[in-house]
């Protein structure tokens, strides 16, 4: 690759972050609250989709069950925040408890009264299942479309299981978080929801800066290589086992801390979180953005949610239509995602096309040599 | 079997559904040796690399490595024992550079937590530069290996095998699709890289093979049909006969 090129992915990338850390720091004055609330929501969904590229983009594993990980880091920060707050309640125990005669609280409750066990619980249980999950399956060789189809089924346990034990976690209705207190603070308050987005963007940052550790030198060059050519790894002796399990168990972890801070934001966790579509929907925001490009991941998360929500607030009913769309044009026209195709040659070759921009007469690495020779 | 040898393959046979892929190989190779596979094809040239690197178990039969055993181990500990494998295509990542490709052979320990979180050692540094400057692919240290032409694919791939630092190295079909000139630099090098390593090179091309002034071993059917030097080989009536075939019995 040659130098001039290199800067100008540097730039794109630059540019990119400037943008997005003015507009958030912009957010909290220039939006009202309602959708100061639902862009924090979405830079919390870009966490887990950094999960999802991580594993995806990378590493070529495609899961469809992210959710059962965004779902769990939800679940703990709701229980902890349900059972502080259930001192007006009979027995001390969440409302919700006493609908179904539950007079003695479950015992995996009991550890979420400690704000510092909840604290990693949200991304190390995750995280923890995942590696589980990924190590019994990786181990026995399931690969492409089988490990689709398994994580997807994986899902469906979950949310059947989530969904069916009101007596446990309210099953089906999910657990409220709005009402409860946060240091002597309603959650669902203004002033609160206003933390929740400045922690958000901190926190999207920093897993921003994580995952671009995580691949940024052999280690991810390790990943790429087991996307592209898993046997070829194998022979040079390393593990692919190790590596498949500790980047699902990372994206697992990441879904986590993506799910609490969604939950605090939109007032309940349930097991909606854990539905087909919503996972899947992970993946498209990953595949507009732009597969292996991490600020692709965060763009797509964002800008798809945010579309989302503002196009059904105009037309109602037709958001799916446009999903779809959106997903289809990217699968045939711009495969490596709208990220992807401005750092490759993609506007390059639209101003082509409108003659704008003069063709390249030889063969691209000829050119690209000379000038690297003309440097020297 | 002896103490000298690197390698020894004891009546291997593999069995595809009742398809004999090896038949009762038997094949021991000595240290530091340079060794010459040929065969027709379907011969069991490539199941019998399959079988030594952990790909393909042996329904029956034993292979030791320098003293262990090495059926029924995965492939990444065979290739940590010190086995080392070029493919017959080139298989490198072209999504990396070049060094990055080299750096993924010469990295050790071969651990997720050292790969993460330490950078690349000095002396792998200077063996990566002394590899590209052997395989001249100095000039493109940092284009990606997609990029580069078949011939310079298949010396990274060397260059890769050579950077694992294995005692048995395995070339399957080097020089397959390079320029004379290319194929003779291969021969050299792979003639230079004997005697340190022990190297096995399977290949159709005969100049090739005469050019490596090796001992042959002739498979065919699934197993060693004839083992000698080029001329005695040559000479050789079974030989003959496989190569040139023979009339229907």
């Amino acid at each position: 690759m040659s130098l001039s090129k290199f800067k100008f992915d540097k730039r794109i990338a630059l540019s990119f972050w400037i943008i997005l850390i003015a507009l958030i720091i912009a957010a909290p004055t220039l939006l009202p609250v309602f959708r100061l609330n639902l862009l924090g929501r979405y830079l919390s969904l870009s966490i887990v989709a950094l999960g999802v590229d991580l594993i995806w983009g990378y590493t070529g594993l495609l899961s469809l069950g992210q959710g059962i990980f965004f779902a769990l880091g939800g679940y703990c920060a709701a229980m902890y925040l349900q059972i502080t707050s259930s001192s007006e309640f009979p027995n001390n125990i969440p409302e919700f408890f006493a609908l179904y005669g539950v007079e003695k609280l479950p015992f995996f409750w009991e550890p979420f009264k400690s704000p510092i066990f909840t604290f990693f619980a949200i991304w190390i249980i995750p995280a923890l299942i995942a590696g589980l999950i990924g190590f019994l399956v990786f181990r026995n060789r399931i690969k492409g479309v089988y490990f689709s189809i398994l994580t997807q089924a994986s899902l469906l346990v979950f949310f059947n299981f989530f969904n069916g034990q009101q007596k446990l976690i309210n099953g089906t209705n999910g657990l409220k978080t709005d009402v409860t207190q946060l240091f002597g603070q309603m959650v669902g308050s203004e002033s609160m929801q206003r933390i929740f987005f400045w922690i958000t963007a901190i926190l999207v940052i920093a897993a921003w800066f994580f995952a671009k550790w995580v691949v940024r030198g052999r280690f991810g060059n390790i990943l790429i290589g087991i996307r592209d050519d898993e046997p070829r790894v194998r022979f040079t002796g390393y593990n692919p086992v190790i590596f498949k399990t500790i980047v699902f168990s990372i994206a697992g972890g990441l879904a986590g801390i993506s799910g609490a801070l969604y939950t605090v934001q939109s007032g309940i966790v349930s097991p909606q979180f854990m539905t087909v579509p919503f996972s899947i929907e992970m993946v498209i925001w990953v595949a507009v953005g732009g597969r292996g490009t991490l600020l692709g991941a965060i763009l797509g998360a964002v800008f798809i949610n945010y579309a989302k929500s503002l196009v059904s607030e105009a037309l109602p009913a037709s958001w799916m239509f446009i999903q779809g769309g959106l997903f289809i044009l990217v699968v045939t026209a711009l495969p490596e995602g709208v990220l992807g195709w401005i750092q490759g040659d993609g506007p390059r070759n639209l101003l082509q096309r409108f003659g704008l921009k003069r063709k390249i007469e030889t063969y691209p690495s000829l050119e690209v040599n000379n000038k690297e020779g003309n440097n020297e | 079997m002896n103490n000298k040898d690197l390698l020894n393959l004891i009546d291997i046979t593999v069995s595809f559904e009742g398809f004999l892929a090896l038949n009762k190989l038997n094949l021991n190779l000595k240290k530091g040796e340079l060794r010459a596979v040929i065969g027709p094809n379907g011969a069991g040239k490539t199941t019998f690399l399959d079988v030594i690197t952990g790909k393909v178990k042996p329904t029956k039969g034993e292979v030791i490595f320098k003293g262990k055993s090495l059926v029924g181990r995965k492939e990444h500990k065979i290739a940590r024992l010190g086995v080392g494998r070029k493919f017959q295509s080139p298989r490198i990542f072209e999504n990396l550079t070049v060094k990055e490709n080299l750096e993924i052979s010469v990295s050790t320990p071969k651990s997720p937590l050292n790969l993460i979180n330490k950078n690349i050692k000095d002396e792998q540094l200077n063996e990566i530069e002394r590899l590209m400057k052997i395989v001249n692919l100095a000039q493109k240290v940092d284009s990606k290996a997609g990029s580069l032409s078949h011939g310079q694919k298949q010396w990274l791939e060397i260059a890769m095998l050579v950077g694992q630092k294995p005692d048995l190295m395995l070339v399957d079909e080097p020089v397959a699709g390079l320029t004379d000139e290319e194929t003779d630099l291969t021969a050299d090098l792979l003639k230079s890289l004997s005697g340190e390593n022990t190297v096995v090179v399977i290949d159709h091309d005969m100049e090739f093979i005469r050019r490596l002034d090796s001992n042959v071993s002739v498979l065919n059917q699934g197993t060693v049909l004839c083992e000698g030097t080029m001329e005695t080989i040559q000479k050789d009536q079974k030989v003959i006969d496989v190569y040139l075939g023979r009339p229907e019995d």
